[in-house]
């Protein structure tokens, strides 16, 4: 007999399988994923990664099966069509329909679905997004491209997904439209109870917005899993970019007014940070970079560097012919990476079970 | 002898009876085929593609030839209309037609393909994801976004239709107001030496010509620059 706790975890979960030749590619992805907050999908450009998301979408028709908080989308025997998936997709290129006002694009698929299911208003959505200024605007083609990609997010939110797909929303945009979007995109992920699929090959977005992480590489899943522990893993290709490092989930524990810093305490330490302005004990992301940490092997007594960690290294790789990346514990589960030279690790006589001193020189906080 | 006489205004009545009929049956026909052609990825694509665009380079007489045998006594097409008791279709209105829609629909199906294919897969991708169905995204997606497209099909299928000649003499012959059309009365005149009649309305045409093909210019600059 089914109790409620196994309907329970079947429904908070995405299961999928997909084979799919075209051309010469071929896509074969199986993984299942927590229907919670936002999953990365994350390789070089080529592996799959958009097509992946089109198979979730049934815009692109794989084989195999695909479960979503425990409805089947697709089997052997079912396919269930794109419009008749409760799923909302934003595009790389916003795709506004360039015959319709912006109001006319965010109503669009609003019009489409039940009234009893409209969870989402067009109220709350503007709100979210800054929308209000464009709604009358009957030229989407001229909005800028982070408005455009704003009021895509906010029509796809309105059909009231239960799932939603983001095919590299900040790719097409510059780099200020990007910092203009990117506090949207962090917000709906605080706010919004909807799982998201977002794809991207860039790691520092991946990094602030994704709670859980699928590695593809040539079509292939070869890594899934929560983003801290997936990010400090040594033997994915994440770990030898020149800005591989991890995400630490902190908690802002103190401000120190008279300095004008932030300490933000962590499982197995804390960090000082320049003055942050959220209340003590909201919740906030930071990344430390393999690059800006540096070892000691003893406590430095005079250092202008105020963030120190006393770790244990667990494993070390080397990293083409003179570099080699640490991965050290700092308590019982917060890892760092360190990228140091050859040289220093022989010099300082590191191994597999030292104890270091970690020396953090810079931290990038991500919301 | 610079006055048109009745039959004359009957030919111009005709003419724009026959070019409205006709246009109106090639925005479905045309429409449907464009669809097709412009999403088939099937081999046989091409045969038809090509079938459809014959009469560009045909003469109308060839098309008129072989349509007169077909709708003729003997013609496949004339035993069916016969066992169906609606008579001959040659020397009928109907039959100038059924002549027009064939001989126009390249002029139609180009242009209304060309707007479907620029447009892409995209507007409808995203449309499905938005819960439309297929045919509701033909309707809210698709033809508003190939309205240029509709336009220039509309224009050119009106104006080559009003233009005909070479199909409705073989086919229609020149029966007045059943078939006579101004190509055909402005041809008697000239025949007859009424070249004052044969001036008015082929200066007639040549403006009626000259103002579609400006509007069409105007307004295909226009639309394709909102759509862009």
């Amino acid at each position: 007999m089914e109790g409620p706790a196994v309907s329970e975890i079947l429904r908070k979960e995405i299961q999928a399988q997909f084979k799919l030749q075209l051309g010469n590619f071929t896509l074969d992805a199986e993984f299942k994923v927590p229907a919670v907050g936002v999953t990365g999908l994350f390789g070089p450009s080529g592996c799959g990664k958009t097509t992946l998301l089109r198979c979730i979408a049934g815009l692109d028709l794989a084989q195999g099966s695909l479960h979503v908080n425990g409805v089947t989308w697709q089997d052997a025997n079912t396919f269930v069509k794109t419009h008749r998936r409760p799923l909302g997709y934003v595009f790389q290129e916003a795709s506004l329909f360039p015959h319709l006002s912006v109001r006319a694009n965010l109503e669009y698929g609003y019009q489409r679905i039940k009234p009893a299911e409209r969870k989402v208003k067009l109220d709350q959505v503007v709100e979210w997004l800054g929308l209000s200024h464009l709604l009358d605007r009957n030229d989407p083609a001229k909005l800028s491209g982070g408005e455009r990609q704003r009021v895509a997010i906010g029509r796809a939110l309105l059909t009231s997904p239960r799932i939603l797909l983001m095919d590299e929303p900040l790719s097409a945009l510059d780099a200020i439209s990007k910092q203009d979007i990117l506090p949207y995109l962090e917000r709906l992920h605080r706010e919004l109870d909807i799982p998201v699929f977002y794809v991207s090959h860039a790691i520092d977005e991946v990094a602030r917005l994704a709670d859980h992480l699928i590695l593809l590489d040539q079509g292939r899943v070869i890594a899934n899993g929560p983003i801290h522990e997936t990010l400090a893993r040594l033997d994915l290709p994440t770990a030898h970019f020149d800005d591989a490092g991890v995400v630490i989930q902190a908690a802002i524990a103190k401000h120190d007014e008279p300095y004008h810093l932030t300490r933000l305490d962590f499982s197995g330490g804390n960090l000082w940070v320049g003055k942050l302005h959220q209340m003590i004990g909201t919740q906030v992301r930071a990344r430390v970079l393999a690059r800006d940490v540096s070892i000691a092997t003893l406590m430095p007594r005079e250092s202008s560097i105020s963030n120190i960690l006393e770790g244990v290294i667990n494993e070390i790789r080397d990293e083409g012919p003179d570099k080699v990346i640490l991965r050290i514990f700092i308590g019982e589960s917060q890892v760092l990476l360190s990228r140091i030279t050859r040289r220093s690790r022989d010099q300082l006589g590191l191994s597999v079970g030292r104890t270091v001193y970690a020396q953090v020189k810079s931290v990038a906080l991500m919301s | 002898m610079n006055i048109l006489d009745p039959a004359d205004l009957q030919a111009v009545w005709l003419t724009l009876k026959l070019a409205s009929v006709t246009t109106l049956l090639l925005l479905f026909f045309a429409t449907s085929i464009a669809w097709w052609l412009a999403h088939s990825h099937k081999w046989y694509k091409g045969v038809v593609s090509a079938l459809v665009a014959l009469p560009l380079v045909l003469p109308p007489t060839v098309l008129g030839f072989y349509l007169l045998l077909i709708m003729g006594p003997h013609g496949v097409v004339g035993e069916i209309t016969s066992a169906l008791h609606l008579g001959r279709l040659p020397f009928t209105f109907s039959g100038l037609v059924i002549g027009s829609v064939l001989f126009s629909m390249p002029f139609a199906v180009q242009p209304i393909q060309n707007a479907f294919e620029a447009m892409g897969k995209r507007p409808l991708e995203v449309a499905a994801t938005l819960r439309a169905s297929p045919w509701d995204r033909f309707v809210s997606v698709a033809l508003p976004l190939a309205r240029p497209g509709f336009l220039t099909a509309i224009i050119l299928a009106f104006s080559h239709t009003v233009g005909e000649f070479g199909v409705v003499l073989m086919l229609g012959g020149n029966i007045p107001g059943e078939t006579r059309v101004l190509s055909v009365d402005i041809y008697n005149h000239v025949e007859a030496m009424e070249l004052g009649t044969a001036h008015l309305l082929a200066g007639g045409m040549v403006l009626f010509s000259f103002t579609v093909l400006l509007g069409l210019y105007f307004a295909g600059g226009k639309s394709w620059k909102g759509l862009r």
